[in-house]
Order: C-alpha cells, then structure tokens, then sequence
C-alpha cells in the first residue's frame, strides 16, 4: 500500500486556558509519512520562533532530500537513511536557532523541544529531544515510546523517584536536553516496527501533565475509530483539567502496510516507476 | 532556600537549618552539618540530599535507625511537614515551595543547565557530588556570565490563578434505555468518556465535563438522532430528559438526583 494511504494523519493544537499566546508547533506530511511536533520556550515570541523553525525546517528538508533518497536504504554510516536524515535536520535546527539566538537579542535564550516520526517501509524512526512524547496504542496496551529527557525522568532511571512520587516533586518542567540552547544538539532516534491497527500520539507536556496515561489511553481506545473527534476530546480533557499550558496532538493510524517492494524484480520496477 | 529542618527535642525548638547544601549531614561526630550530640546518634547518622526543589532522606546505616513519620526508612523522599525521629531528636521538614501540580504549574519549562548538578543519593564512587556527565557536556562560552547569575534559563513568572477544583459535587448523568428486550436498564456515566452503541455500524461517546455532559457521534454512516433530530460533527450539550435514537434503540438521558 502506498504510504499516503496507508496512515490517517490529524493534529490540532491549542494555547489552552491559561497561557495567552501558543509556543507549540505542529507540522505533517503524508506523502513522506513524517509528523512534528515541537514545544518552544523562551521570552516574548522566542518560543514560538524556535518551534516554528524547528517544524518547519525539518519538514521541508527531508522532503526535499527524500526526492532523491530512500528512507529505507542503509547510509554510509550503517543506519537507515530516515534515521540519519532526521539527525542531520534535527542539527540543522539545532545551528540555525542557537546563531539567531546569538546574533537577536529579543531571541536570546529560546529553545525547543522537538519530537518527530518518520514512517517509511512498516517501519517508524522517532528521534526526540525533550520532554514531548510520543505514545503508541498496540491492542489494548498504551505506552510512551518515548523517555523524557528531564530532570525528573533521570531521577526516576536512578531509583531516587517513583513513578508515583514523581507527582510530588517540585522540580518539574526541568528538561535536560533542548534543540537550540548549545552548539549541538544530542537527538535521541529509536526505530520500531509498526503494526497495521496502531495508533501513534505524539503531544507536547500540555497534554501528559494535565491528563493521566491511563485516561489518555482510555480516550485513544474508545475514540480510535474518529481522530478527528479524539484530537479534540485530548484537548479538551487538558482544558478541562486547568489548561495550564500549550496542547499539541498528532495522531497516526496505521490503516495498512507500507512494506517496500523486496526482490531484484520488485526493486527494479520500483525504480523505474520512480 | 525554601526548605530547612527544625531540630527540636521534648517540644523545645534548639536550631533551625537551611538546606542549602547539596548534602548535608547529621550524626554525632562534629564534622557532620548538623551535631547532634547523644550516645544514641551514630556518628554519621543520615544524609539528606536536595536537589532544586526537592529533598532526600538517607540513613547512614545507623545503629538505632531512622524515622519518618514514625515509619523506619532506608531512603525517603521528603515532603513538607515530615517529622524525621533520630533517638529523641525531631527533625521537621518545611518546604514551602509549591508542588507544580497542584497549584503553581505555571513555571515554564526550562532547561537545566550544566552549572547546575544532580547528586546521586547513594554515590556510587567516592566523590559524593557526582556530576552526570550528558547534562554538562557542551561547553558555551557566549552564555557563561549568564549562568553565574542564574543556574536555570528564563525565571519563571509565578501569577497563578487557583486551579478550578475538580467538581466532586457534579451529578451524575444516567442514560436510560426506553424500548426494546432492554427497556429500563441503565448506565451510569461515571467516567469522562462512555461510548455506546456498536463498533463498524454507530457509535456515540458520552462526554462528562466540568460544564456538564455532551454527546458526540464518533462512527458509521447514520448520525443517531437527538429529540428527533440527527446529530452533526459537532458535541453536543445534553439537558435532562432529551431523547437519544442510537441504532434503532431509544434513550432517554437524565440527572441522578
């Protein structure tokens, strides 16, 4: 099946109830199966900037670049081309929004961080930077796919912190990784197989830190059938809950396969079709 | 520095401590931060580690032990008001900064920088203020003035207002099925979300929010119908006593009183 068919895409973002203007930046493309999203801060407009940079340069950049290239193939360095893709353009915003934080004033300090999905070939490559998640629903199971680069995720690897207690720590919103804040940037990208009947989320901390797992799981399961209608119940289930920051939601569904042709015979028409 | 210790002993406060060390000790022996002179301390007695905002609780191996809250512990994670036992002494704990998620989650996120350090409670090697090494890496000369005055990016400006308080008082929302096998059973809509009808065909998700309950079509190709009405994309508000036509099926939604 061809990927554009293959995966539904929806999104929608929203200040919520508190904040007045929206740092959050989401952007996807079917026709390459790529989705971002991205949470900036920094004063002013600072944090919308770093976002919408980061989104947008990436997007165009891999598109550009998958004209011709394929995601699938093995790279010089022995890792699929999406994968290197995704770093390379993830460092690309990284340089480009560190020197504009140099040389502006108004955008000293901005930063963002970043989450991205690359589907190609039943395949997905995730790289992220921060603490925006991507979730998967497989079945009846709902899990992050993604770990937070925060402070308090890393206590939590430590065994200082429970899951549990982590709800009582003060030191939230303390992320130890950022796209844009240091001359380079340290990407984290996992590639996991897909399954026909998955459904990825990926959302900025205005979700996760409003509404539990379990009830964002919960809307994922009885809602899968319409994304549409569950982007905007995610939405307003953080409103609901004090919308104290920026909401952002992107949902894929997996309707079918995306397998690249194998074979000499598959592979050569494939090529001439291209 | 928001938190601190107050030492007391038989009711009497003797010294109040700031914590506004990465670590800070308390035993018997006079290096310790916090002396406490009595055969049944232990020389290095407990440890507690503070990392920003938050605080942790260790007991050196001590002969007699540590308590929390009368509870004997290892390792604890403390919170403001936990009374810490050592022999006869108390320890009270005060930390006034406000947990996020409960009121002033309006600190923006940040990035926690490599001027600022994370101890591990339990230091695996000697030096006890190991650094983690993949937070501090890069080095940024532009910004290092910058970092002296402030270890974190962007203070965060703390205007809160109170969060509106989960409404425990809202009534519950029943829908009530009135013809058909099934006439006179009842659902009770005690979750956020309750969908009803049948995967493929139609189905409708019942929405519970702070403003009231909703309805919502989610899937198939006939809308359900509300007070004769087919529904559009769009939720819904539900008053007492409307009509639902879900797949044939006829229901009636009220208030539990």
């Amino acid at each position: 099946m061809d990927i554009e068919q293959a995966l539904e895409i929806v999104s929608q973002t929203h200040p919520g109830v508190v904040r007045s203007h929206n740092e959050d930046s989401v952007v996807y493309d079917e026709s390459c199966g790529l989705v971002v999203l991205a949470d900036g801060m920094g004063g002013h407009n600072a944090g919308e900037i770093a976002s919408s940079i980061t989104v947008s340069l990436i997007t165009t950049e891999i598109k550009n670049s998958l004209e011709n290239m394929r995601p699938e193939d093995r790279g010089e360095s022995g890792e699929d081309v999406g994968v290197m893709l995704l770093r390379e353009k993830l460092q690309k915003a990284n340089t480009t929004i560190y020197n504009a934080s140099l040389s502006q004033p108004q955008c000293a300090g901005m930063g963002t961080t970043v989450v991205a999905g690359l589907f190609y070939d039943n395949r997905l490559a995730v790289a992220h930077v921060g603490d925006s998640r991507m979730y998967r629903l497989r079945g009846e199971i709902f899990e992050p796919i993604t770990r937070d680069h925060s402070l308090l995720q890393e206590q939590i690897d430590r065994g200082m912190l429970s899951q549990k207690n982590a709800r009582l720590s003060r030191n939230k919103n303390l992320i130890t990784r950022a796209v844009g804040v240091d001359p380079a940037v340290d990407a984290e990208i996992q590639v996991h197989a897909v399954q026909v009947g998955d459904i990825y989320l990926l959302c900025s901390d205005g979700l996760n830190d409003m509404v539990e797992d379990d009830e964002i799981g919960a809307a994922l399961q009885m809602l899968r059938a319409n994304l549409q209608l569950l982007a905007r119940q995610l939405i307003e289930m953080a409103n609901d809950n004090g919308g104290r920051d920026n909401v952002s939601v992107i949902l894929i569904k997996i309707n079918g396969e995306f397998a690249v042709p194998r074979g000499w015979l598959a592979k050569m028409l494939s090529w001439f079709k291209r | 520095m928001a938190a601190k210790l107050i030492l007391s002993m038989n009711g009497g406060v003797l010294r109040e401590y700031a914590l506004d060390k990465e670590r800070i000790t308390i035993g018997r022996k006079p290096h310790c931060d916090i002396v406490i002179d009595n055969l049944a301390v232990s020389g290095e007695h407990a440890a507690i580690v503070t990392i920003l905002n938050d605080s942790f609780l260790e007991d050196l191996d001590s002969t007699n032990g540590t308590l929390v809250n009368g509870a004997v512990i290892k390792r604890h994670f403390l919170q403001s008001n936990d009374v810490i036992e050592i022999g006869k002494y108390i320890l009270k704990y005060l930390n006034d900064q406000k947990i996020q998620s409960t009121a002033a989650d309006f600190e923006k996120t940040m990035v926690f920088r490599k001027s600022s350090r994370i101890a591990s409670a339990t230091p695996v090697k000697a030096d006890q203020y190991e650094m983690t090494g993949k937070l501090m890496s890069a080095e940024q000369p532009q910004s290092a003035p910058a970092e002296n005055t402030s270890e974190l990016r962007q203070p965060a400006p703390v205007t809160v207002s109170p969060e509106k308080a989960p409404d425990s008082q809202q009534k519950i929302g029943v829908i009530q099925i009135l013809i058909g096998p099934n006439a006179g059973k009842e659902l009770e809509l005690v979750k956020s979300l309750t969908t009803v009808g049948k995967s493929g065909l139609q189905v409708v998700v019942f929405t519970r929010r702070p403003s009231g309950y909703f309805i919502t079509h989610v899937e198939g190709a006939k809308y359900p119908n509300l007070n004769g009405k087919p529904l559009d994309d769009q939720p819904r508000q539900l008053n007492e006593h409307d009509i639902i036509e879900l797949a044939g099926v006829k229901m009636e939604f009220y208030i539990k009183s």
